[in-house]
């Protein structure tokens, strides 16, 4: 069955909630489910993390090689972010290419990486004109009970801070950690008409009439917008949806630091 | 390729010579295709751009036919000519991706509950892309669609407006989008001002958001205008009867 397919019935359950400030899950309007974030998670990545958000599970690998550069940016590292919705993840996913969520996903993720300046790329440089490192990101769902993309981005930025360049293997000396200038995070909320929520979960998703994702970056300056679903929003709402992702982002950032640790933080000079 | 210039602003005036709140020239015709629903054609600075709809008609594949409203799709295609380096034709991922949020924008006005089992195609085929092809598009998708006679709450009335050299500046050139420090393309409702459109790469700080926002906004009406009296000088003399 396509879990598209949710009664009349619930949805207006679901509104009516709203109506009163109250979710399905009984979560407040501004809080988030239970975040997991565990690092170094694959050994043969350059760097890995899984996200958990409630029941939504990611998994996210790291891995690095040297390639050609782009013309246009010849001392430049390359960064390739990918999004798998593999169907063991939903009865809703199926295997083949990507489909324009995966597609709009990883351009999601990968915006809040790139506008953010979060890797140096110059620093990517071996030679230029020549070979640059290249970095792959490919996000794996496992299982998705909504809001991929703020596991999807979290997960990404999380692998990334933990990631090591494989000098050793290319003979280029020793492995380094790669370094890390910017935190972008994604918070993303769904409108539901009178209420605006953080993190939908997955039947909040599909009934909402949009999404929105921002992506703010460590002094809190946006990185990326992306708006989702055909609903429309007044300036006021958006202003509204700023104020709210702007304050979740800052403690999703406190959550992230706290598990790669201070340590990292200060080695990586943010 | 364009060489990178030193400032993007000299003298407060910015390199083509526009005010920062003014808009490439856009001139738009409704109904040049003979074949298709509707149609129009857009040519907003040196971007050229051709919109059809056809629809509502049947679906095919059978399968995706939804038995409450119609179901609406959206092609966003850039000619292989259209770009200094020639584009492998066919979607790409940046096209997909561009065709699913325009989608679900029209989407957001169409009434699609008046045609169950059927679907409304809309393609777009950029011919000469020179920054803010989207907004493009969808500006003459929407004129498109009211051609075809297409029943929606609205007209969609897109506009992008970005940073360079931190300043805020409408309407985007291509030299300002390729060095320039941010990008948001807007698209409004004109009739309620809500936003059916919203994305932004770049950095920006949250103040400077609103301003561009706001910036966006003045610049989709200017466009509404525009889509409004090309429709009225095809269809206006209807009103009179």
């Amino acid at each position: 069955m396509n879990d598209k397919i949710i009664a009349e019935i619930r949805k207006d359950y679901i509104y009516n909630l709203a109506r009163r400030g109250e979710r399905i899950d009984g979560r407040r309007a501004d809080e988030y489910r239970d975040i997991k974030i565990k690092t170094d998670v694959i050994q043969k990545a350059e760097g890995s993390a899984e996200v958990m958000i409630g029941n939504t599970r990611v998994l996210v690998g790291v891995k690095m090689q040297p390639g050609e550069p782009f013309s246009d940016t010849p001392n430049m590292g390359i960064i390739i972010t990918n999004v798998e919705q593999v169907p063991l993840a939903s009865p809703s996913f199926e295997p083949g290419p990507p489909d324009e969520n995966a597609i709009e996903l990883a351009r999601v993720v990968d915006r809040g990486i790139r506008e953010s300046n979060a890797v140096d790329l110059e620093s990517l440089c071996i030679k230029e004109g020549e070979e640059v490192w290249m970095i792959f990101i490919d996000v794996h769902v496992l299982d998705h009970d909504g809001n991929l993309t703020d596991a999807s981005a979290l997960g990404a930025i999380a692998a990334l801070m933990t990631t090591k360049i494989p000098n050793e293997r290319f003979g280029y000396g020793e492995d380094t950690p790669l370094k890390i200038q910017n935190i972008p995070i994604a918070v993303t909320t769904a409108d539901f008409g009178t209420q605006i929520f953080v993190d939908p979960n997955l039947e909040e998703e599909h009934i909402c009439s949009s999404k929105v994702t921002m992506i703010f970056g460590s002094s809190g300056e946006f990185a990326g917008i992306q708006k989702t679903g055909s609903g429309r929003l007044n300036v006021e709402k958006i202003y509204n949806i700023v104020e709210i992702s702007s304050k979740k982002a800052e403690e999703l950032r406190e959550k992230l630091l706290g598990v790669i640790g201070n340590g990292d933080k200060k080695e990586k000079g943010i | 390729m364009l060489q990178k210039p030193e400032r993007l602003i000299v003298d407060g005036k910015r390199l083509d010579g526009r005010a920062f709140d003014e808009l490439r020239p856009v001139k738009i015709v409704v109904g040049p295709l003979h074949r298709a629903d509707g149609s129009c054609y857009i040519e907003h600075g040196k971007n050229k751009v051709m919109a059809a709809v056809y629809g509502p008609r049947e679906v095919h594949p059978k399968h995706l036919q939804e038995v409450t409203h119609a179901i609406v799709r959206y092609r966003y295609n850039m000619a292989p000519f259209s770009v200094e380096d020639r584009k492998r034709p066919g979607p790409d991922r940046r096209s997909i991706e561009i065709s699913k949020v325009s989608r679900e924008a029209l989407e957001s006005v169409i009434l699609k509950e008046y045609f169950p089992r059927s679907t409304i195609d809309i393609f777009v085929e950029i011919l000469q892309a020179d920054a803010g092809t989207r907004v493009a598009a969808l500006n003459a998708a929407s004129v498109a669609l009211a051609d075809a006679g297409i029943p929606m709450k609205g007209l969609v009335s897109a506009c992008s407006v970005g940073k360079v050299d931190d300043t805020l500046v409408l309407d985007l050139s291509k030299e300002e989008d390729n060095y320039g420090q941010a990008d948001m393309p807007v698209a409004i409702v004109a009739n309620t001002g809500e936003i059916a459109f919203l994305q932004m790469d770049g950095h920006m700080t949250q103040e400077e958001f609103r301003k561009a926002l706001e910036m966006a906004i003045d610049g989709c009406k200017q466009i509404y205008k525009l889509q409004r009296e090309a429709l009225l000088a095809k269809y206006g003399g209807l009103e009179n009867e």
